[in-house]
């Protein structure tokens, strides 16, 4: 084809608002499932987009962009639990107690709420989930997300699953016995 | 037909949860599943929490995007920073021209002085030297940095700093001896200070530094006591310093000048 690039192509290769901005809800949605705050969910959205925009000529032109944000996004969330760990939290002690008794308090509730429950979860498997069941990422795409091989994310979904369900059933605190 | 000796596997309950599955594989795993209520059972619970889990977060992507994750306004955002960079860099580089022509200006306002040329590199020489002579020629404790008697190893180190071969000039005809020297920061890198003494306790500096200029004609300044004669030499300032008379202080910088003479 002597034509080249198609007009519509070359105005969204210019334009990353048009191809970033579809996938803005899904983005907003993941950052709110692994963080369960609002507020802190579009702050990680925007240091990602920035991010992406930052790095948009750089990015691999075959590449998949939906993975490639995800990705970004779980690294910068990764990142700043690493950076929170590392200094502390940053949690006061009044703000705890309350936490805790929330928690208490609202523990039968949540125990057959599934959104609850996935909080429970280490983030890798919390990604998992959302990734896959529902961002309906392909195992494939999930996998270099999660930057691992497609055979560990059918394992690792696996027992994300398992565990998911055996928070639900039994909630956190039986949880907790069992794995100890 | 999908018989009982069909093995299943983990895989494929995953993709029958994420409802991935079709044909044949499926009417296997649902065969299956019938025959294993227990299997079933769990299969069952966990389509149950992945159709749970999308309902629940189903409202979060339905919201409108915030104005604030518009890709238009952190597009604006960033040019704006970006802009905000340049103006800081264009600010940067308007203080270093207003800076180095306020240097020319001060120069141009000091017309009382004995000028032999006047040249700006060379004031900024002999001023820099006229400093670090005030500075270290009162010192008892620590007049230099390294002593003589690590010669060798002072003239490697200030020559290594600077850049430029320094040796250091045999003033003895003069009745001065090296005492040692010190780095120094001086305009763009480093500065070098070698400190001599003669007899009666009295101080001479050789101040030397990288400096923009080919070649210039000696620069006598007088501060106060302190006497410099500086000039430039394939792209090195040197200036002497000294508790000296100007006719005192000539000779002794043209046989520095002489013995000075970059070699390669």
């Amino acid at each position: 084809m002597p034509a080249g690039v198609p007009f519509p192509r070359l105005r969204a290769m210019a334009d990353p608002g048009a191809l970033l901005e579809p996938l803005i809800p899904a983005l907003r949605r993941y950052a709110y499932a692994l963080l369960h705050d609002h507020a802190a969910a579009d702050d990680l959205v925007q240091d990602t987009l920035e991010r992406a925009l930052s790095r948009w000529s750089s990015r691999r032109p075959g590449g998949e962009l939906r993975a490639w944000l995800f990705a970004i996004l779980r690294n910068l969330h990764i990142d700043a639990y690493r950076q929170a760990r590392r200094h502390g939290t940053e949690v006061e002690i009044d703000e705890v107690d309350h936490r805790e008794t929330a928690t208490r308090q609202e523990a039968a509730l949540e125990a057959r709420d599934a959104l609850a429950a996935l909080e429970q979860l280490p983030e890798e498997q919390k990604s998992l989930l959302l990734l896959i069941g529902v961002e309906d990422f392909s195992y494939e795409e999930a996998a270099r997300v999660l930057g691992v091989p497609i055979g560990t994310v059918m394992s690792r979904l696996s027992r994300a699953r398992q565990r998911l369900r055996s928070i639900v059933e039994h909630g956190p605190v039986a949880l907790l016995r069992r794995v100890k | 037909m999908t018989g009982e000796d069909v093995p299943i596997g983990e895989d494929e309950l995953q993709a029958f949860v994420d409802e991935r599955l079709d044909g044949p594989r499926r009417d296997a795993v649902e065969a299956h599943l019938a025959r294993h209520p227990e299997l079933r059972e769990r299969i069952a619970a966990e389509r149950r929490q992945r159709a749970s889990l999308r309902a629940q977060l189903q409202g979060k992507a339905a919201e409108p995007i915030p104005a604030r994750l518009r890709i238009a306004t952190l597009q604006a955002a960033r040019r704006a920073r970006l802009a905000r960079r340049m103006c800081l860099i264009a600010a940067a580089v308007a203080i270093f021209v207003v800076g180095g022509s306020a240097g020319w200006f001060a120069n141009g306002l000091r017309p009382a002085q004995p000028v032999l040329t006047a040249q700006a590199p060379t004031t900024a020489i002999a001023q820099g030297a006229a400093a670090a002579y005030r500075t270290f020629v009162v010192e008892v404790a620590h007049p230099v940095e390294v002593g003589v008697a690590q010669e060798t190893h002072l003239l490697q180190w200030l020559s290594k700093r600077l850049g430029h071969k320094l040796e250091a000039p045999d003033l003895a005809p003069f009745g001065y001896r090296l005492m040692g020297g010190r780095l120094l920061p001086g305009g763009r890198g480093a500065a070098a200070q070698l400190m001599y003494e003669d007899s009666a306790g009295k101080r001479l500096t050789l101040y030397v530094r990288a400096a923009d200029g080919t070649e210039t004609a000696f620069r006598f300044q007088q501060e106060g006591d302190a006497a410099t004669f500086a000039w430039i030499d394939q792209g090195f300032g040197f200036a002497v310093t000294a508790t000296a008379s100007r006719e005192e202080l000539l000779p002794i910088a043209e046989a520095v000048y002489k013995g000075l003479t970059p070699k390669g």
